[in-house]
Order: C-alpha cells, then structure tokens, then sequence
C-alpha cells in the first residue's frame, strides 16, 4: 500500500542507514511527512521507531542517506543545528523537564535564551500555554512536585512555546501510570486537530486510530507497511504486521 | 596561652595571609575548574584533549614542586616580576583547579542525559546547555567533594611558607627564633586551622546543601 507522494514534504527521509555497531538498527528508511499530517509510527520494540523519531532533530546522527525540513539538509552541529532544533519540538518518553527550575521556568527558557524574548511576553504565553494544556495553576512550581501526566503535558508545552514546525512524540504516554494517559493524549488530539504537524512514535493504538492521518509500521529497522489507520488495523498487509496487530489487539 | 598572646601579632598577620590566599586562591580554582570541566565534556575533541592533559600534568605534580616552579623557576624566565604572595595564589590556583574539575566533572555525569537532550531539543546550544541545565545541578550534586577540596586547599596553604609567604604555616618558625616553646605554638596554630573549618567552611557547606537541594 503506497500513499501518493506530494512535492510539499515538511520533513523528509532519503536513504537513511544507521549502525549501533554490528545492529543495523535504520535500514533505507524513506519517510515523508507533508505538513499539517500526523504520521503514527508503531512496531515491536527495538524496531527502530524511537531511533528514527530522534534522527529527525538529530538527537541520533546517522551514518548515510539524508534528512531534510523544508528542503534543508539538516545542519551536521553548531548554530545551525541549533536553530534547526528551535524550530522542531520535542516531546520524551522520561518528560525530561529541567529539575532546577519551575514549571514556568521550564516553559520560558527557549523563548527566552533561543529567540530572545522579553521575559514579561515569555511569561504571559507560557501561562497561556500552561492554561491550555491543564496545568496553569501548578506554575510555581518544580517538576518534582507534579505527577507523570502533568509532567509530560508541561513538557508539550515546553516544546510548543517555540512555536515549531513539527512536533516528535517519542513514546510520550510510555513512561505514565495507566490513569495519566488520557490527559496527554487528549492534549496531543487537540494539537492534532488544530493542524501540528506531529510524528508521534507510541503503543497507543486508540491515538492512531482517532489521530493519525497515517500509520507507518516498523520492524526490524525497516518501515514494513504504511497506511492510513483504518487500512492498516482492518486489513494489514505484511505478515509481521498481522503478527503484532494480534498480539497487541488480543490484550485489549 | 601566653604563647598566642605574647605572639598576637605573628599569628593575625599568619591567618590573614592564609586568608588572603585561601579566598584568592579558591575563587580561581572554581572557576578555573568549572571552565576546564566544562572542556572535558566539550564535543570539540581538541578542547577535551587540552583539559584531560592539564589535569593529568598538574594534578599528578607534587604542589611543592608547582610552588617552587612558580616562587624560583618563574623570575628566570624574563616575564614581569610577581611577588611570591602573586606565585603562591597562582600556583595553589592552578593545582586546586584539577581537584574541583574532576569534582564536578563526577556532578556533570549524575545528571540525566534527557536533561541535556531536553536543553538541545529546544535549540539551546552547547555552552548554554551546559551553563543553564547541567552545571547549576551539576554543582548541587558535587557540593560534599567540593568542600572536601577547598579544605584541603586550606590547608595547602601552608606549604607556601616554604617559599617565603608569611602565612600560618610560618608562624612555627617565627617563633622558634624567638625561643618559645615549639608545640604549643604548633597546637595553636593545628587548632585555629579546625576552627575555621567548623566555623566557616562546614557551616557553609549546610547552608548551601540545603538552600539547592533539589527534589528528583
């Protein structure tokens, strides 16, 4: 199953190979995303997904091949890079919120340090944002202090207040108590209808099928399957899809 | 007692000499150490080389030697005359700079990773990654093995009288030429060293320890 490819790709994969030593852990990984799109990329664990979400604002780097955004080779260190991360949210499976600093501290420091904003306009959006995603009241105070969900919904707006092109979820909801995984998807759900363009690496199957615009399958290092949700949970085509799909699907 | 008190004045010019180059002294190893801890964790290859040598060259250099270079090998070179206070703070700088860079560099790898990553994804660069994220937590982390240098570096200040620096270290032979008995002097000067290790540097070690400590 192959979607039509569009000229008008935000994010771009060509060819992508990466080694972890011996493991060839990204195998010729061609993935686009337009923007606006939400591409859901699921597979067994040590398939690679988490790898490839972390290639895009080169957390990883990568041995061949090339990634762009909006057509731009992604810049190998220095200021470019980055700029270039400014511009790509990042959303972490462990939240990874700054343990020395407040809630609203965590939020204003990229506005702040990166796009040098006053700190009176970094404050009034980041409460904003803080606002928007539930969590408005808890400001003052340190990471420490929050449960797991509020946790990770600061760390989304921590990532929105650079007001990125495209959002990278790598396992958001993997790390949270079974309670707390709603109220970070619904926040994901409504920044995917607002029209972010997200790639959001997760086991939650209930988001991709309620989110995404398309399901990337990966296994083994290689995307296996892609299609749009409801094709690939009714009617995968790779036999290791079948294979995951009803393991996971049987447990509820 | 009447060796303290005949000899007042030896042992207050003593202690504000060992003073005077402790404060100095460490204020320069702290940042020298941070900076070149900061080196050693840099991505650029040639910065880390520099600061693992220095720390290796300077660290593994019996501080007398580095005084002694510093007090007697220095003047021969034709650079612009120090006084031996000047050598003597330079010298203990330098050296107690390795001590507080592999103390924090141990603070820099108890932070997690994802605090970092978290810092590069929002576009931080690498010195403000460092200074804004991992050093501050850095630093809380260390502040035990930290104090334990700056006592040590206390201390060291002693060896400075060998190379003609009126500090405490010296009082012992001032007042040997003056005929007083030896280990009373020396038993005074031994207990006003664990004075101003319980009286300032202990005490400020809590303050600090629980001013940053931080909930994980």
């Amino acid at each position: 199953m192959t979607i039509p490819v569009q000229a008008t790709a935000l994010v771009e994969l060509k060819a992508v190979n990466k080694h972890y030593g011996p493991l060839h852990v990204l195998q010729d990984i061609n993935l686009q995303v337009k923007k606006g799109e939400v591409v859901v990329v699921i597979g067994p664990s040590g398939s690679g997904k988490s790898t490839l979400c972390r290639t895009i604002n080169r957390l990883e780097t990568i041995d061949d091949g090339s990634i762009t955004i909006e057509g731009a080779e992604l810049p190998k260190e220095g200021k470019g890079l980055a700029a270039l991360r400014a511009d790509v949210g990042m959303v972490f499976q462990s939240f990874n919120l700054f343990a020395h600093k407040t809630i609203l501290e965590n939020v204003t420091l990229g506005p702040i340090k990166v796009k040098g904003a006053s700190k009176a306009d970094a404050d009034k959006q980041a409460l904003a944002l803080l606002e928007r995603v539930g969590v408005g009241h808890q400001a003052a105070k340190l990471p420490a202090q929050l449960s797991g969900g509020q946790q990770q919904r600061v760390a989304i707006a921590r990532a929105l207040a650079m007001k990125p092109k495209v959002m990278l979820f790598d396992e958001p909801t993997s790390a949270l108590d079974p309670e707390m995984i709603n109220e970070v998807l619904d926040v994901m759900v409504e920044l995917a209808k607002e029209g972010m363009t997200m790639v959001v690496v997760t086991h939650e199957m209930g988001f991709a099928r309620k989110a995404a615009d398309r399901v990337v399958f990966m296994a083994d290092g290689q995307i296996v399957e892609e299609a749009t949700p409801d094709e690939f949970f009714t009617n995968p085509q790779s036999d290791r899809a079948k294979d995951f799909l009803s393991k996971i699907l049987t447990n509820g | 007692m009447n060796v303290l008190i005949d000899n007042s004045e030896l042992f207050v010019t003593g202690f504000k000499n060992t003073g005077i180059l402790f404060v100095i002294s460490a204020f320069f190893a702290l940042i020298l150490g941070t900076i070149v801890a900061g080196m050693r964790v840099s991505p650029a290859p040639a910065m880390r080389a520099a600061g693992t040598l220095y720390v290796n060259a300077v660290r593994n250099t019996p501080l007398t030697l580095i005084l002694a270079f510093f007090a007697l090998g220095y003047p021969k070179l034709g650079l612009p005359e120090i006084s031996f206070m000047t050598a003597a703070i330079v010298g203990l700088s330098l050296y107690t700079a390795t001590y507080v860079s592999e103390a924090i560099r141990s603070g820099i790898n108890t932070v997690a990773v994802g605090q970092s990553e978290a810092a590069r994804a929002i576009g931080l660069p690498f010195m403000q990654t460092l200074t804004l994220i991992v050093l501050p937590q850095a630093f809380r982390s260390v502040l035990p093995p930290l104090f334990s240098v700056f006592i040590a570096l206390l201390k060291n200040t002693t060896v400075a009288a060998g190379f003609s620096v009126f500090e405490a270290g010296a009082i012992r032979a001032y007042l040997s030429e003056r005929g007083e008995p030896l280990l009373p002097g020396l038993l005074w000067v031994a207990l006003i060293f664990v004075l101003l290790v319980l009286g300032i540097l202990t005490p400020l070690q809590r303050y600090l320890e629980k001013k940053w400590r931080v909930a994980r």
